[in-house]
């Protein structure tokens, strides 16, 4: 099985992620990993809980950058500095580099629908395949020896004991912004699909060759406030009280 | 990359242990005495403790043998193949010379092709991978091969040495390999230091069309397994000073010492010959802790900006 | 190519879904509850529920990993050794109480005042309330004062209601939103799903915050303000749109009091206050018959401006004509005010044509037929669909009430208050000041063994409704509505301590506390608050503050200085009522109440705090508690939330009222209520019919609506005070022109902050240090994933926020040769601490700032000693202190607005200088051991781990 599925997948289901509206409040953090460590495979474990060296297995991380344009300033409208928030998940890689280095053939990508999932009973843990992943989507849990990662939820997409409307990832139901979206990108028509056209969707690391499904949406322009400064709508009408006054009362003549 | 002790060992002594049992294998020793008997011992003991080492590291041990079954993908699969067929000629050989100290050239000469692609095969795990631009490169397994060649080489003049026959070819031909590894290592290490990152905070997150990208907050404060496992750094002055004690260790030691046994021979030669190998593995335990070290991990990119 | 193994795919999540309301934070969302062998396995949100619609923030997903934080408190606990120290014994809830009941019983009988009874940020306000006023005394509030009055008492003083939980933008409609101070509000969810639906409809963000995180990271445009200043900002857009003559004329004239006359008679006692006739009718000039008559004559024009001769001979003007002739001034020009709030004119200008573009341009309108109060039908609603929303970033500025007060008179100026796209009441507001009580407390509203005459809390009408004695000293020990903050209608909690330990205005005998982190970081000045708190009398060697009774449910800082302690249960395991009468969940066009009851039994031996305080009212035979002949009116709260009424018909909860369970707002006690909301997803919903969706403050069909459903007796429609009559009278009484006459030390504080228009000044402490030594803000914020101190005892939490850096503007970093990792001590005119910091760009250059209440003390919330969060962690609050830096005349104010008395949190000014790189941050206290025993808590979690296969 470590050898990828002949490609294309028939159905690529990933995620698509919106930096435009993402306000990193890492809400899809945590509910993936309450709905994971409950659901497929070994629970996320959690070192140290409650002492200094905390730390846990986490299958999506929310990092922040600062965006800086050159010779940006500060304050005021054009070219400031801003912040990104930046959810990253497994990108269900088309060309998985995580797959193919794997010894034991936990890890896969399914040929139905290009989910990469670890089949748990398999793996030895010898990290090998998180080495490969330039996106840091794989973490070890320490606890079980085995290697986590993003499931695509696929014990909620098709989980027919849920409601149809609930057969999405956990984090994708949970965003309060709906920065997340899933779907089938390898389906032009999906709603997805659409999503990533009109928005100019991007991959993630191109050069590495992976072929990412999961798309980012970039951070749509901003039209400056300074920009409306001159607009006729504040054209000065009055220069003094006295102007104002008189207008005002032929405002009230017309109500 | 995290350095682990587990892997430096297995990548060292794995190492040393095919090179010497490829050497062995061409035949070039007098298979009956003692200490080419104690050399194919020593290969196999040495190449056995490297694959254990290697077990040290893995989350799940009792399932290791899972790992042969993917060896039309993965190198570290090919790995556990090549290491457990090469076992085959290599017993066969180690057998012949222990039992009737004798060389066995078809066995002998396929374990020596067999260690040669079982090294190609573990410095493949490493080469592969394009997340770790520093090691994507065919120097990396020509390293390996030079390497593994230089301490066949160096552990056989030992052997060659105390049995009398041939130390001072062996000494000579690790003398090239030596050096020929060490200038390998270099042009390894000059196309690392110069490296322009392939990905980079910009393509990491594709925001390179806004401006400048760096990391504002991490997702989780305190270290995670990716932190822990790939966000190892050392400074670079610590790394060229590490290099240069390698090169010092591993090359011109040995280097020296060999010559002192050639010319010097006698019962000179053997010690000396003893120390080079000493000298060499130690400088090789440095370049392999550096080979790691050093090595940055295309997800720091989202960790450090 | 072998088969892929087979995954499980359909599996059932759970054995059972229990439906009821997180309470992670104060947002109230809907959630579904799974559980799984009687264990929680997974909190979801709840789709049906109308505050979240199906979504969850991280808190409320990691709620699993607070009901099972080995920092939960699990039985009474009674201190065994010295304050501080965390040392306590278990004992039972019998002996706790009878304590408890002996305590309260004895300062009921001697001196009811002698009890400090102070809430935090609970949601049962309506029964602690009604039990203080049974207990009788006047020292009771919420926590409100040290939190957002400025907020709320500046909109319900203004347009009827506030931001603040009582409304919420038109987020289907807005085509422009301005936000301003706000880094994640109560409403947060609802906030991030608003947020989203506009930007995907291609509407305009504007965010407002000298840092730009969160929120204004995805707004269009982020105006990085420099903190304190926005009233000039915001009066510098009105000043822009009076120019332009880009105002709401019908809209003001209909619906404010810009038309009533203000007397204009300087060095009277009337002066600056509105011209009533014998009826108290405001009066308004006619200008067809040029006549001064009644507010709401017949066919009446009302003139907006003129000075106008009255019959009495004194002359008045129209309201609005003050407030055109002031923010016409060219002092509040855009280039006038640029450099003081670090904003460019050109900005000022832009934000300024957009508003007015947006409303009067872009107006919308929707078809639906309404009348008004005075009975004129309209066809349609017209919106202007500019919304705004702000909080603490106005809200805890010592300026804060009157930059509030000014956002809202920019709201309705361009007709912008609930009309469609714009920010929109939600039930029971608005409501007119008139409806809300005046505070008591006086003297003659309490004494020994009788309730209080009338509620704690309100809105004095002026100084007369003043709690002071006949020499003006406070009543309170809160010294609320005293003059040091009149219209503090939330009460002061965070000058509690400082004043029972002064013993100012009078010592008090038991203090008794429910949900409030007082000994860390809801207190300013945290380390003295503690000393406060250990402090004891040299001359009997008895604490200062003899007895503090505590109820939290985890081990809190706090819970280290109770001497009791009343353990509360989780979330998961109590009922509690989100009430009408309180803080409800309500919506614009719904009204909306919601509970939550135990859908897990407690394994410990705690008990929900409203169980328990009414088993005190009864233990203690409070009216309102027990029947006539003494026995308990309720068994626990539950038995309360159904049965309890406030007026007939009207309870805790407004749904499945009347013994059918058929009626919505008033109606008879239906004994099967809470099962029909259990079944209904815990919450009740009641939808607002479309005609009275808009104007609600004057719109018939609402107000007949609120009369049906209870809110109140008869219709209360709400005018929009543009000019703040009771404020005047303030001034007055500081011109010593009005009874009660305002001490001399007051006068010429209450006369610079007391503007009946909305006014900008330089925050108190600010004003008060030099700019040189203090050069920069320091603010905190919120973070997403924590609740103040809450968060850090929670496994999965706390690894996204270990410890919090102190974040410094890049060019700062640059002069002083700062890099991250670097250490500083932050230095203010009260104290110094010593953190770790990191550099950013997107931030006011003079503003530093940090996460709020990461930092926590060693050995609280269970957490080990070496945990980060107590190791490099820290709090603001050190540098904050309670009181203003000593001026010339000794006296030493309050740290507060000086209307609302509000916290001023975000006025502290600092200086940073390079220090050697540490370990731990400063100060540090020392350790507190973990109430009732420290109990080893496991080195790995590996919660769910026995529902893998
Ligand atoms: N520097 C700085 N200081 C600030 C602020 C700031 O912005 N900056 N913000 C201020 C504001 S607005 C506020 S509201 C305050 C908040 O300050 P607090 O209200 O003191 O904050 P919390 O940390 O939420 O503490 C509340 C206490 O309630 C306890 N608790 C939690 N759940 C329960 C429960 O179910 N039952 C009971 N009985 N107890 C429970 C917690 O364990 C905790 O001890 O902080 C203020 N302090
Ligand atoms: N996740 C989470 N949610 C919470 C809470 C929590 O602790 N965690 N606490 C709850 C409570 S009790 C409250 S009161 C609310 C408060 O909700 P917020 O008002 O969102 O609270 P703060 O984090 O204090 O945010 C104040 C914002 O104002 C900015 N600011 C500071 N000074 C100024 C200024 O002068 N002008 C402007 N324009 N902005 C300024 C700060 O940068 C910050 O972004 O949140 C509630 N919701
Ligand atoms: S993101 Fe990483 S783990 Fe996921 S498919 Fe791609 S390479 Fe594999
Ligand atoms: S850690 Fe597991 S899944 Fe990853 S490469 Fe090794 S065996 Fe395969
Ligand atoms: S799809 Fe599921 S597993 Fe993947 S990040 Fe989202 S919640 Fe986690
Ligand atoms: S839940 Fe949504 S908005 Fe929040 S961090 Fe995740 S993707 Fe961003
Ligand atoms: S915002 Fe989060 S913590 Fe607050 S009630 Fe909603 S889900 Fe719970
Ligand atoms: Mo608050």
């Amino acid at each position: 099985m470590t050898s990828l599925p002949s490609l294309p997948t028939p159905k690529k289901l990933g995620l698509v992620i919106d930096l435009d509206v993402c306000v990193g409040c890492h809400a899809c953090v945590i509910s993936c990993k309450e709905w994971n460590t409950g659901g497929y495979g070994a629970a996320l474990s959690d070192q140290d809980p409650y002492g200094a060296d905390v730390s846990g297995t986490f299958l999506n991380r929310i990092h922040t950058f600062e965006v800086v344009p050159e010779g940006g300033q500060v304050i005021g409208e054009a070219g400031e500095a801003r912040i990104v928030h930046f959810p990253k998940s497994c990108l269900h890689c088309e060309d998985a580099p995580c797959v193919t280095v794997c010894p034991t053939g936990a890890s896969y990508k399914r040929a139905e629908d290009g989910i990469v999932l670890v089949d748990e009973s398999k793996c030895i843990g010898c990290g090998l395949c998180a080495w490969s992943c330039a996106y840091g989507a794989r973490e070890m849990d320490l606890a079980a020896g085995v290697m986590k990662k993003c499931t695509l939820c696929v014990d909620r997409i098709y989980n027919e004991t849920l409601k149809e409307v609930d057969r999405v990832p956990s984090c994708v139901r949970t965003c309060p912004a709906n920065a997340r979206h899933f779907g089938d990108l390898g389906d032009a028509s999906s709603e997805v699909s659409r999503m990533v056209a009109e928005r100019g969707g991007y991959d993630l690391m191109p050069e590495q060759g992976t072929r990412p499904t999961n798309k980012y949406l970039p951070p749509r322009p901003r039209k400056p406030l300074a920009a409306s400064a001159g607009s006729a709508v504040l054209a000065e009408n009055t220069h003094d009280a006295k102007g104002f006054f008189a207008w005002l009362d032929g405002m009230l003549d017309r109500i | 990359m995290h350095p682990a002790f587990s892997i430096i060992v297995f990548t060292t002594l794995s190492g040393l242990g095919y090179g010497l049992a490829a050497v062995l294998g061409l035949g070039l020793l007098d298979a009956s005495t003692l200490s080419v008997k104690l050399a194919h011992i020593g290969a196999l003991a040495m190449i056995a403790a490297g694959l254990l080492a290697s077990t040290l590291h893995l989350g799940n041990p009792q399932r290791a043998w899972r790992a042969l079954s993917q060896w039309r993908s993965s190198w570290l699969s090919r790995e556990g193949v090549m290491a457990i067929a090469s076992f085959v000629p290599l017993t066969v050989t180690a057998w012949f010379a222990i039992v009737e100290g004798r060389h066995l050239a078809v066995a002998g000469l396929a374990g020596t092709l067999m260690c040669g692609a079982t090294v190609y095969c573990t410095a493949m795990i490493y080469g592969s991978l394009r997340s770790i631009q520093a090691w994507n490169t065919g120097l990396t397994p020509l390293c390996y091969l030079l390497f593994a060649a230089a301490g066949g080489f160096l552990l056989a003049s030992v052997a060659g040495y105390s049995s009398g026959s041939r130390g001072p070819v062996c000494a000579a031909i690790a003398i090239l390999f030596v050096v020929a590894a060490w200038i390998c290592k270099q042009k390894w290490w000059t196309r690392l230091r110069t490296l322009a990152p392939f990905s980079t905070p910009e393509s990491a997150t594709g925001l390179g069309h806004i401006g400048h990208v760096r990391l504002f907050e991490r997702p989780h404060v305190n270290e995670n397994y990716l932190t822990r496992e790939m966000g190892f750094k050392v400074a670079r002055k610590h790394a060229l000073k590490l290099s240069r004690l390698a090169i010092l260790s591993g090359g011109l030691a040995p280097v020296l010492l060999l010559l002192v046994a050639i010319l010097a021979g006698g019962s000179a030669a053997v010690p000396a010959a003893v120390l080079a190998v000493f000298c060499y593995a130690l400088g090789l335990v440095v370049e392999r802790w550096l080979f790691f070290a050093e090595a940055r991990h295309a997800v720091m990119t989202y960790y450090e900006g | 190519m072998k088969s892929e193994p087979h995954v499980a795919l359909s599996e059932p999540v759970s054995d059972e879904v229990r439906k009821t309301t997180c309470y992670m934070c104060a947002c109230r969302c809907g959630i579904d509850v799974h559980l799984k062998d009687g264990k929680v396995r997974y909190i979801e949100g709840n789709r049906d529920h109308p505050v979240n619609r199906g979504v969850l923030c991280a808190k409320g997903s990691a709620g699993i990993m607070q009901h099972y934080a080995p920092a939960r408190l699990r039985a009474p606990l009674l201190r065994t050794g010295p304050r501080g120290s965390g040392e306590f014994k278990e004992i039972s809830w019998d002996d706790a109480l009878e304590l408890a009941t002996g305590w309260l019983d004895g300062v009921r009988h001697a001196d009811p005042k002698k009890l400090a009874f102070f809430t935090g940020r609970d949601q049962s306000q309506s029964l602690t309330g009604f039990w203080a006023q049974q207990f009788g005394t006047p020292n009771y509030a919420a926590h409100g004062g040290f939190c957002s009055v400025n907020m709320a008492a500046a909109g319900i003083m203004t347009i009827g209601g506030a931001f603040w939980e009582f409304g919420a933008p038109d987020w289907d409609r807005t085509k422009l939103f301005v936000m301003f101070g706000v880094a994640e509000d109560h409403d947060s969810n609802p906030l991030k799903i608003g947020i989203s639906k506009l930007k995907k409809r291609g509407a305009r963000f504007v965010s407002v915050n000298p840092v730009r995180t969160g929120y204004s990271a995805v707004a269009d445009n982020w105006i990085g303000i420099r903190p304190g200043t926005d009233g000039l900002l915001i009066l510098a857009v009105i000043h822009e749109l009076l120019k332009a003559r880009k105002i709401d004329v019908d809209y003001i004239v209909r619906y404010s009091n810009a038309t009533w006359l203000v007397v204009d008679a300087p060095g009277t006692a009337e002066h600056g206050l509105f011209v009533r006739d014998a009826e108290g009718k405001p009066q308004i000039f006619e200008s067809v018959t040029e006549q001064v008559v009644a507010l709401g004559s017949k066919g009446a024009r009302a003139a907006l401006s003129g000075r106008v001769e009255l019959p009495d001979g004194r002359f008045a003007v129209p309201s609005f004509q003050l407030l055109a002739e002031k923010y016409l001034d060219p002092q509040y020009a855009p280039e006038a005010v640029a450099a003081e709030t670090g904003v460019a004119a050109d900005v000022i200008r832009g934000l300024a044509a957009e508003i007015a573009r947006v409303a009067f341009d872009e107006a919308i309108t929707i078809d639906q037929p309404w009348t008004d109060m005075n009975g004129e039908r309209h066809e349609a609603f017209v919106g202007r669909p500019v919304s705004f929303h702000a909080m603490r970033g106005l809200s805890a500025h010592s300026n804060g009430f009157q930059t509030a007060r000014a956002l809202h008179m920019l709201q309705v100026l361009i007709g912008a208050v609930d009309c469609p796209g714009a920010f929109r009441f939600e039930p029971p507001y608005p409501k007119p000041i008139e409806a809300h009580p005046t505070p008591h407390g006086k003297a003659e509203h309490f004494g020994s063994n009788k309730p209080l005459s009338g509620p704690h809390l309100g809105f004095p009408r002026g100084p007369e409704d003043l709690l002071i004695d006949a020499d003006g000293k406070p009543m309170r020990i809160d010294k609320a509505f005293s003059w040091d903050a009149p219209i503090s209608a939330h009460g002061l909690m965070h000058m509690v301590i400082a004043n029972a330990h002064a013993g100012d205005p009078y010592p008090i005998d038991l203090m008794f506390l429910y949900m409030a982190n007082m000994a860390w970081n809801s207190s300013m000045n945290t380390a003295g608050v503690i000393r406060m708190l250990e402090d004891k009398d040299p001359a009997t060697g008895a604490y200062r503050i003899p007895k503090i009774i505590y109820s939290d449910a985890y081990s809190s800082e706090m819970v280290a200085y109770a001497d009791l302690v009343l353990p509360d249960t989780t979330y998961l395991e109590r009922h509690d009522c989100i009430s009408l009468l309180d803080r409800p969940i309500s919506e614009p066009d719904a009204v909306q109440d919601a509970i939550r009851w135990p859908v897990v039994e407690p394994d410990r031996d705690v008990r929900g705090f409203q169980s328990v305080l009414i088993d005190l009212g009864a233990r203690l035979k409070l009216p309102g508690f027990v029947d006539s002949r003494g026995k308990a009116l309720y068994a626990d709260y539950a038995d309360y939330i159904v049965r309890h009424e406030r007026r007939p018909g009207i309870g805790p909860l407004a749904g499945f009222r009347g013994s059918n369970g058929d009626r919505a707002g008033r109606g008879a006690i239906n004994r099967n209520q809470l099962d029909r909301y259990i079944e209904n997803g815990s919450f009740f919903s009641a939808h607002i019919p479309l005609e009275a969706q808009f104007f609600k403050h004057a719109n018939k069909a609402y107000q007949d609506f609120a009369v049906r459903m209870g809110f109140f007796d008869e219709p209360k429609p709400v005018t929009f005070q543009l000019y703040q009559e009771s404020l005047q009278k303030f001034r007055l009484s500081a011109e010593g022109l009005r009874e009660p006459v305002a001490p001399e030390t007051h006068r010429e504080r209450i006369l610079a902050t007391f503007d009946p228009l909305p006014m900008w000044y330089r925050p108190f402490e600010e004003a008060a240090v030099s700019r040189e030594d203090y050069p920069y803000h320091a603010i905190t914020q919120r973070p997403a994933a924590m609740y103040h101190s809450w968060g850090s005892m929670n496994a999965w939490l706390r690894q996204i926020h270990t410890r919090n850096p102190l974040y410094v503007p890049g060019p700062i970093c640059d002069e002083i040769g700062l890099v991250d990792g670097d250490w500083v001590w932050v230095i203010s005119h009260h104290g110094r601490i010593k953190v770790e910091v990191a550099r950013m760009e997107a931030v006011n250059s003079s503003t530093i700032w940090t996460w709020n209440a990461i930092g926590k003390r060693a050995g609280a919330w269970a957490l080990d000693k070496d945990a980060p969060e107590a190791k490099k962690g820290f709090l603001m609050n050190h540098l904050i202190h309670e009181l203003l830096p000593p001026k010339g005349d000794g006296m030493r104010w309050s740290n507060s607005d000086p209307v609302t008395g509000q916290a001023a949190w975000y006025d502290l000014r600092v200086r940073i200088e390079k220090a050697e790189p540490a370990e731990v941050s400063e100060p540090h206290l020392a350790a507190v051991a973990q109430p009732g025993g420290a109990r080893p808590h496991a080195d790995e979690l590996r919660y769910g781990q026995e529902w893998a296969e």
